[in-house]
């Protein structure tokens, strides 16, 4: 499915980003406690930390990093594909995360959004969060064959 | 047969005891038919679903939404036996209905939708524990609908 951003969605991401970002760290350690817990098979990646439990150090600091890449996400929201490139090599080479996952961090980031921001995260903030993430997703996949 | 800890059963119970059905029914369909467009195309004769203020405020989306509601509070009910209970929902699904029961409307209902909207009633209270009791119980809710399809 490739539905490409069009400058409604890109505005509305944009906005919304705007007023979330400063919250980037939590919304990040609050996602990747989620998907750790509701979706176990996750926990394969991390077994090099020695807690993966919700909101432990491991955790906070990497929902922090993988927010930092949401960020810059956003501020490369006109040419995703060449602006995420070197993060689609890391996941691709050296991470080697099933593309898979990245719908599964995508649904728990959204859960996040619609906890922490009931009021902004509105049907129209959603569906273009929802494009906007999978815009990223298929970006970080470029490099992988 | 499923098997639910006590804590699952609690927390899937709480979590119906505490939210508007009215609300998160028209609330979870409204956004399934807004984020993933192409579900409309089961509902010709809604009228206006042109954009997401007229969904919002469709009173047959309301009404569809109370629908899916008092579905899943018959699966609530009958946590031991969902899929007897759905036996036959899972056959007006697959044989009236003719849902594509791969990826879409059933899946994109339960699992994002409505996990994101009960979310949203619930805040905090919604912890990473029992958002797995409640995907858990909407994933055999949707394993049950698809039972009898072919």
């Amino acid at each position: 499915m490739t539905m490409s951003l069009s400058a409604k969605d890109k505005a509305t991401v944009k906005a919304f980003w705007a007023k979330i970002s400063s919250s980037g760290e939590a919304i990040g350690a609050d996602a990747l406690s989620r998907m750790l817990v509701v979706y176990p098979q996750t926990k394969t990646y991390f077994s090099h930390w020695k807690d993966m439990s919700p909101g432990s150090a491991p955790v906070k600091k990497h929902g922090a990093t993988v927010m930092g890449g949401v960020a810059e996400a956003v501020a490369k929201i006109d040419d995703l594909t060449s602006g995420l490139l070197s993060l689609s090599e890391l996941h691709a080479f050296t991470l080697r995360v099933d593309p898979a996952n990245f719908k599964i961090l995508s649904h728990n980031i959204l859960v996040v959004l619609a906890i922490m921001f009931p009021t902004d995260f509105t049907p129209e903030v959603h569906v273009a969060m929802d494009k906007f993430l999978a815009a990223v997703a298929r970006a970080l996949s470029e490099k992988y064959r | 047969m499923v098997k639910w800890s006590d804590f699952e059963r609690a927390a899937i119970q709480d979590i119906f005891s505490k939210i508007d059905y009215d609300v998160v029914g028209r609330a979870a369909f409204s956004r399934c038919l807004i984020v993933y467009p192409w579900t409309q195309r089961y509902f010709g004769s809604f009228g206006n679903l042109y954009n997401a203020a007229a969904i919002t405020s469709n009173p047959k989306v309301a009404a569809h939404g109370k629908v899916i509601m008092a579905g899943l509070e018959k699966a609530l009910k009958n946590m031991d036996d969902i899929k007897t209970t759905y036996k036959d929902l899972s056959v007006l699904h697959s044989e009236k209905l003719q849902v594509d029961p791969d990826n879409f409307n059933v899946k994109l209902f339960s699992f994002y939708c409505l996990t994101i909207v009960v979310a949203g009633q619930m805040g905090a209270a919604f912890t990473p524990e029992v958002q797995g009791a409640f995907q858990k119980f909407l994933a055999v809710v949707v394993a049950s609908l698809r039972k009898q399809y072919y």
